[in-house]
């Protein structure tokens, strides 16, 4: 059989390589070999290695998250304060306002005053000079009817008393 | 697309198989020759002869540095792919250390970790088409077990002193019953790195050798060379998950024995 012979030129006699023990020697050398060499590696190199990685990793993500936490804080603070000073803004926009209207009202008020005061003395004024129009006019009226009565008198040939002229005149034009 | 591949590789099979067919079909199943020890170099085998076991640990040793010291020599505060996978590795086995055997059990992380990358790398190594596979032979798995059961009895007794032998006293069972339930806690004692060489060996063993058994088969049925290449295909599915349930079996149990250890008491 040709396993046989193959097994034969390995020196080996079993039909299961696994219990050719003249081999057993050599696999478990290299074994040892081999488990000594990975465990200098891993303790060594490689997980130290990695162990410092993840802690690192760990370290980061506290770092960042705190950082987060802290930045968020900041966000807060930052709109409370925002929100206050536009609350404040407001409030000053709003003072501003009803001041300047109040004195906006005052001076209006003033003015209607002033104005009215100077309508009352310009209608004072007035009716006085319409009282004196009046007046001149009158005496007008006398001397004119006075005039006219003389005339008329002397017309129709009589001579007139001027002061029972005026007499009549005063009398007639009374009322 | 994924799709339409699969097919055509079912297809590719399928015809190969009928045109590549050989005249004569002829069984011829060896599916033990993929274990034998060979000499890299002439034909004499002694204890320190360069042979496949050699070149296959060796390369076992090289991927777990590549992966480890390589994957991780960026050092990256977000890891790339092989980093990812070296520290999912670190974190998997130091859980599993820290759940199982306990704070204490930590300082055993590395020796546990080695373990378990050496067994794990040679089984995947293993799976390699013409590949030899170191962790099938009873030889490499018993020194593995006997390496376990030498530290852990070593360690119980360095830790606890006789308390270590508390481990075989049943304290919770009837006085009566004790001396015999010691007898049968003894004995499973001294089972436990046969069970634990053999469970590794047997698994990884017996799994190639069905894979070749139906390579066998293949060459013998002709036309219908397909239908056993496609059971190798499930079989060779089923190994890749063998090949790291065994090294995580292998690793866990260590830890649970190292918990006996530290912690005799039941």
């Amino acid at each position: 059989m040709a396993s046989n012979t193959q097994e034969a030129a390995h020196g080996g006699g079993s039909a299961m390589p696994q219990l050719d023990f003249s081999t057993f020697g050599n696999q478990i050398f290299w074994l040892v070999v081999a488990l000594v060499v990975i465990y200098l590696i891993l303790s060594r190199v490689a997980l130290p290695r990695i162990a410092a990685v993840l802690a690192e990793r760990q370290g980061t993500i506290t770092n960042d998250l705190a950082a987060a936490e802290d930045l968020k804080a900041k966000a807060v603070e930052a709109e409370n304060a925002y929100n206050k000073a536009l609350a404040d803004a407001r409030a000053e926009a709003q003072r501003i306002a009803a001041e300047t209207r109040a004195e906006i009202q005052a001076g209006l008020d003033e003015a209607i005053a002033k104005a009215d005061e100077q309508i009352a003395a310009k209608a004072a004024e007035s009716e006085k000079a319409i009282a004196e129009i009046k007046a001149g006019a009158l005496e007008s009226v006398k001397a004119v009817a006075t005039d006219t009565a003389e005339a008329l008198v002397s017309a129709l040939g009589g001579s007139a008393d001027k002061d029972a002229i005026a007499t009549a005149v005063a009398e007639r034009t009374k009322g | 697309m994924g799709k339409i591949f699969f097919y055509a590789a079912l297809a590719l099979v399928v015809v190969s198989g009928l045109i590549f067919a050989p005249a004569e079909a002829k069984l011829a199943i060896h599916p033990m020759d993929q274990f034998q020890v060979s000499a890299l170099f002439g034909d004499h085998i002694s204890w320190y002869t360069p042979t496949n076991v050699t070149l296959w640990m060796a390369l076992a040793v090289a991927a777990v540095f590549a992966l480890l010291v390589l994957g991780s020599s960026r050092r990256a505060i977000v890891p790339g792919r092989a980093q990812s996978v070296a520290e999912l590795a670190y974190g998997f086995i130091y859980k599993m250390v820290e759940d199982v055997a306990g704070k204490d059990g930590v300082k055993f992380f590395p020796y546990i970790m080695t373990l378990f990358m050496f067994i794990v790398m040679a089984n995947f190594l293993g799976l390699i088409p013409g590949s030899f596979t170191t962790t099938s032979h009873i030889a490499v798995t018993a020194v593995l077990a006997a390496l376990v059961f030498v530290t852990v009895t070593v360690v119980g007794f360095v830790k606890n002193g006789v308390g270590f032998l508390g481990l075989f006293w049943v304290s919770s069972a009837p006085l009566a019953l004790r001396p015999v339930l010691a007898i049968i806690e003894l004995i499973s004692y001294f089972v436990r790195p046969v069970s634990h060489s053999i469970r590794l060996a047997g698994n990884v063993m017996a799994g190639h050798a069905v894979l070749k058994v139906f390579a066998g088969f293949a060459a013998a049925l002709g036309m219908f060379s397909f239908l056993p290449i496609f059971a190798i295909t499930a079989v060779y599915a089923l190994e890749v998950l063998v090949a790291f349930i065994q090294a995580y079996v292998f690793t866990i149990l260590t830890c649970v024995y190292l918990k006996d250890a530290l912690h005799p008491s039941h």
